[in-house]
């Protein structure tokens, strides 16, 4: 009989002891780290408040008020808690609904480039030899492609719109995704658990289910979470360059690009912008305390 | 031990002429000329039902190399592998993976061979699951459950998760996926070299029982002598790819006839100080040769008190000296 | 007190040694109340598995411990306490006096540097010597240590040589300056079998050459067996048995040693059954079970061993266990 520790065999079904995975240790050490959690609170305020203006009663939007014409600084007795901008607009609800826009930009964008990213690199790295060559080909010829001359280019044959955007920024972020995942399939490909895989008789389309792709996650999602902000600030640029969003809908860009012009007259329009620093701050400490919980070793 | 085979049963594995040899450099804007490594120049042998081959040799010998490309792991090997009447290099990459219910590996490190993130239970059913994808999941665990049991481990642990065992309870988990599917041979890579001495004991005791209780047959490569005398019926011993010498186990450490295996045998330890202290030591010289510029004729002549012209000229031929034992050596008369 | 030595004078008293570690989890005591002595001219092996506590003694005495680590006690070389000096201070006799050899050479061999460099400063440093000199006093070592064509590879990175030979390069770096007392953590462990038996044959032949005490910390019995004169059986940051290495082997008075003797398979037994195992696995030294260590896994335990702590007592002449049972 094998050998077996001292404690008897027990014969009847006994409970079973729960596990502990790594995603739980993971999620441990996240909670333990202050910066992050107070980062996703934060966050959490942000979506919220921002997700929920239609039910504040707040006024609409674009609701002109010609006493607030043009630009005037916080009233908070009128209500204009960030002033109103040059058509009379309450500034507050603007960057509320901006807020919309431009967190729906960075998950839909992100989600976007995270699905095709992470099956082109997965394949790509997994099936290697000459497939995987013409697959980074490809992927260093679409790098090459200036970012902003495709959007004009996409502009001028669709014309201005906000899903354009969502494609735009998506078709660009998934080539660093599937870079990162090529690489980390790479690394996995070599470890013994995906050779016992390969030996047990597991098909090649398994092995990438089961086992690469839940081991890349690791990096894939910290490098989620730095997307977002940057996805935010490209989709801020191009509304600041005047290719996003259109009148009357805002986004944080746009409102940065309107205040920046009257910041001298009126400075108090920049706020949306402060709104979005702390957003792109917060997303950050988010993201280096995951990295930080999901490898402790490099610190 | 009672001799494996005894019924006269034909081989279960008949290796000829195995060799697997990795293209080095060369490549397109590389600047050093291709080479080729032959990490595996040349091996033969048989294996029966129920019998343990042990495979030792030092760095650079080729035995894990062996072990895989017999599994038909590696794509670069060449030569016959004749599993049950049947050459596995003649057959299709999908039949190739039906047979991979027959013949499993263990690993090394106990721990990098489990997937981090799949349960205890996850892991030993994989292989069950694979090849019979319908089984009702009440039976499934029915199974892993028997099988943890089988190896030591408590069946209440089944939801736990690699990095919660200890390094000999990962090889446990390993032993158990390797067996579920009632596999016919087991290739073990240095099964027990990654764990502590007193759990080295009960991993052999576990490969042992579990070799008599189902009659497969074992591959079990070790650089450690010790242990490989204790598990195996027959040993060979490698070196620079190529076979030194194959011989009952008992033949083997009695009648020693080549002077690579009379060293190794000479240089292992005894926890024995008066044997120890009181050996007689075969002390090679020199330094193993780059496995890129292997020496020509014989191999190991480099390192060899025996070697004479005959060696650099001529490839010794592996010739069988008595009944069961080949060496391959121009000397080993003397 | 330390275990009785062989009546030479000591190189080496470890006296109390106590090392912890602070961890997210707790303290960690990894070294427990360990003392011995080490004899001019002495091989001591000091052998144990994961767990013991058997490298992180040297680590202590070396001054070579993690961050989170904390040496109490007291260690004396040449009777002059050498625990928690400064770093400046003991590096007078680090190197020098007291050298130390690892199982991975490319530990202690800095990869940037050729290997030259590396044996040349040792001897400027330490002793003074110019350049010139100290470069032929290298070259020397490194013929001692039997690389072929030393002057040749004299200058070449420490990638360029193999294991083995790597090995004795460190081996040569350590014994530069003649030390009285080489400190071998596993030196052999890495590599082949038929090199580590020229490693520890020339090992032996410069303790010989040099009258130098060897600390030989390893896991396997053979190489103990081969190499020293007094043994010291580590479980669980303790030990638990000391003796000579005749003694140790043929009457072993503490069922861990016991155990570990019948479980190791020889290369000229004539048996083939099953092997006699030690049941259980090595302990966790977060969760040390009260009184004795290795209760959980002895086949002799009885009463006293789950609530008191065998202290280590002198049961012969030099031999000592830690052990409530009166004898095996």
């Amino acid at each position: 009989m094998a050998e077996i520790s001292i404690q008897d065999l027990p014969r009847a079904p006994i409970e079973e002891v729960a596990g502990r995975s790594l995603w739980a240790d993971a999620r441990h050490r996240f909670l333990r780290n202050k910066a992050a959690l107070a980062s996703l609170f934060i966050l959490a305020v942000i979506v919220i408040l921002c997700f929920g203006a239609p039910y504040y009663g707040l006024r609409p939007q674009d609701d002109v008020n010609y006493d607030m014409m043009p630009a005037a600084p916080p009233d908070f007795a009128g209500g204009y808690i960030f002033g109103s901008d040059d058509n009379g607009r309450d500034l507050f609800v603007r960057t509320l609904y901006g807020g919309q826009v431009s967190m729906t930009v960075g998950l839909v964008a992100t989600l976007v480039s995270l699905v095709i990213g992470v099956v082109w690199g997965a394949a790509a790295g997994f099936i290697g030899g000459r497939v995987d060559g013409a697959k980074m080909r490809i992927v260093d010829i679409l790098y090459s492609i200036p970012f902003i001359f495709f959007v004009i280019l996409l502009t001028v044959v669709f014309g201005r719109d906000i899903v354009l955007i969502y494609f735009a920024i998506g078709a660009v972020s998934w080539l660093d995704m599937a870079r990162i995942v090529r690489g980390q399939t790479l690394s996995l490909k070599r470890r013994e658990f995906i050779e016992a895989a390969h030996s047990s008789g597991v098909s090649s389309w398994n092995i990438i289910r089961r086992h690469i792709i839940p081991n890349c996650l690791g990096p894939v999602v910290v490098y989620v979470t730095l997307t977002i902000p940057t996805v935010i600030l490209t989709e801020s640029f191009l509304s600041f360059l005047g290719m996003g969003v259109q009148e009357p809908a805002s986004s944080w860009g746009t409102l940065i690009s309107e205040g920046a012009v009257k910041i001298e007259t009126a400075p108090w329009m920049l706020l949306p912008g402060i709104l979005l620093a702390v957003t792109l701050l917060c997303l950050n400490f988010v993201g280096d305390g995951m990295r930080d919980a999901l490898d402790p070793k490099d610190r | 031990m009672p001799s494996p085979g005894a019924l006269g049963s034909a081989p279960l594995l008949t290796v000829a002429d195995l060799q697997v040899h990795f293209r080095i450099g060369g490549g397109f804007l590389s600047r050093r000329p291709p080479a080729t490594l032959k990490a595996v120049d040349g091996v033969s042998f048989e294996l029966r039902p129920g019998e343990t081959l042990g495979l030792v040799g030092e760095s650079g010998c080729g035995k894990s190399t062996l072990g895989r490309a017999v599994l038909r792991l590696l794509p670069q090997s060449m030569g016959r592998v004749v599993w049950l009447g049947e050459d596995l290099a003649q057959i299709s990459h999908e039949a190739m993976r039906q047979k991979r219910r027959e013949m499993q590996i263990i690993f090394q490190d106990p721990l990098a061979s489990l997937n981090p993130r799949m349960t205890v239970g996850e892991i030993i059913a994989e292989p069950m699951k694979t090849f019979q994808p319908n089984l009702p999941a009440t039976q499934v665990k029915q199974r892993v459950q028997d099988m943890m049991r089988k190896v030591g481990l408590l069946p209440n642990q089944i939801n736990r998760y690699p990095h919660e065992f200890s390094g000999g309870q990962c090889q446990r988990i390993g032993i158990a996926r390797a067996m579920i599917n009632n596999p016919k041979l087991i290739v073990c890579d240095e099964p027990v070299s990654a764990l502590d001495v007193s759990i080295q004991a009960q991993i052999v005791n576990l490969l042992m029982d579990l070799q008599r209780e189902t009659g497969m047959a074992l591959i079990f490569i070790s650089h450690n002598l010790s242990v490989v005398r204790h598990i195996s019926h027959r040993i060979m011993v490698l070196y620079l790819g190529r076979v030194a010498e194959l011989a009952d186990r008992d033949q083997l450490y009695a009648n020693p006839r080549h002077p690579y295996t009379q060293a190794l045998i000479s240089a292992v330890p005894i926890p024995d100080p008066d044997v120890e202290r009181n050996r007689q030591r075969v002390v090679l010289k020199g330094d193993l040769p780059s496995p890129l510029k292997p020496p020509s004729g014989c191999t190991f002549r480099t390192r060899c008190p025996k070697a004479t012209d005959l060696c650099a000229r001529v490839v010794p031929p592996l010739e069988e000296i008595e009944r069961g034992h080949r060496v391959a050596c121009h000397h080993w008369k003397e | 007190m330390g275990i009785g030595s062989n009546g030479r004078s000591s190189v080496l008293e470890v006296t109390n040694l106590e090392t912890t570690f602070a961890t997210p989890e707790g303290e960690v005591k990894a070294v427990n109340n360990v003392g011995f002595a080490v004899g001019a001219g002495e091989a001591v092996g000091i052998v144990g598995e994961s767990g013991s506590g058997k490298s992180q003694i040297f680590m202590s005495i070396m001054g070579l411990l993690a961050s989170n680590g904390r040496a109490r006690g007291s260690v004396k070389f040449h009777g002059r306490e050498i625990l928690g000096l400064a770093a400046s201070q003991l590096n007078d006799i680090r190197g020098a006096r007291m050298s130390m050899i690892f199982q991975d050479p490319m530990t202690s061999l800095n990869p940037y540097l050729k290997v030259s460099r590396q044996l040349t400063e040792v001897l400027v440093t330490h002793k003074g010597m110019s350049e010139a000199e100290a470069r032929k006093a290298a070259i020397g070592m490194l013929d001692r240590v039997q690389i072929p064509e030393a002057a040749q590879r004299f200058d070449m990175y420490p990638h360029e040589f193999s294991g083995g030979m790597r090995q004795r390069v460190m081996i040569a770096m350590a014994l530069l300056c003649q030390p009285e007392l080489l400190i071998a953590d596993e030196p052999t462990t890495a590599l082949d079998v038929t090199v580590q038996a020229q490693i520890l044959e020339l090992i032996n032949g410069l303790r010989r050459d040099f009258n130098m005490a060897l600390v030989l910390i390893t896991h396997d019995m053979g190489v103990i067996a081969g190499m020293c004169d007094r043994v010291l059986v580590m479980y669980g940051g303790r030990v638990v048995e000391a003796a000579p290495v005749s003694p140790l082997f043929h009457d072993p008075q503490h069922p861990y040693t016991a155990g570990l003797l019948r479980s190791m398979p020889r290369l000229d037994e004539t048996s083939h059954g099953r092997l006699t195992t030690i049941a259980g696995q090595p302990p966790n030294l977060q969760r040390l079970p009260s009184g004795c260590a290795f209760r959980d896994r002895c086949d002799r335990r009885f009463e006293p061993c789950a609530t008191e702590l065998p202290p280590l007592r002198s049961i012969a002449p030099e031999r000592s266990k830690a052990c409530h049972l009166p004898a095996l």
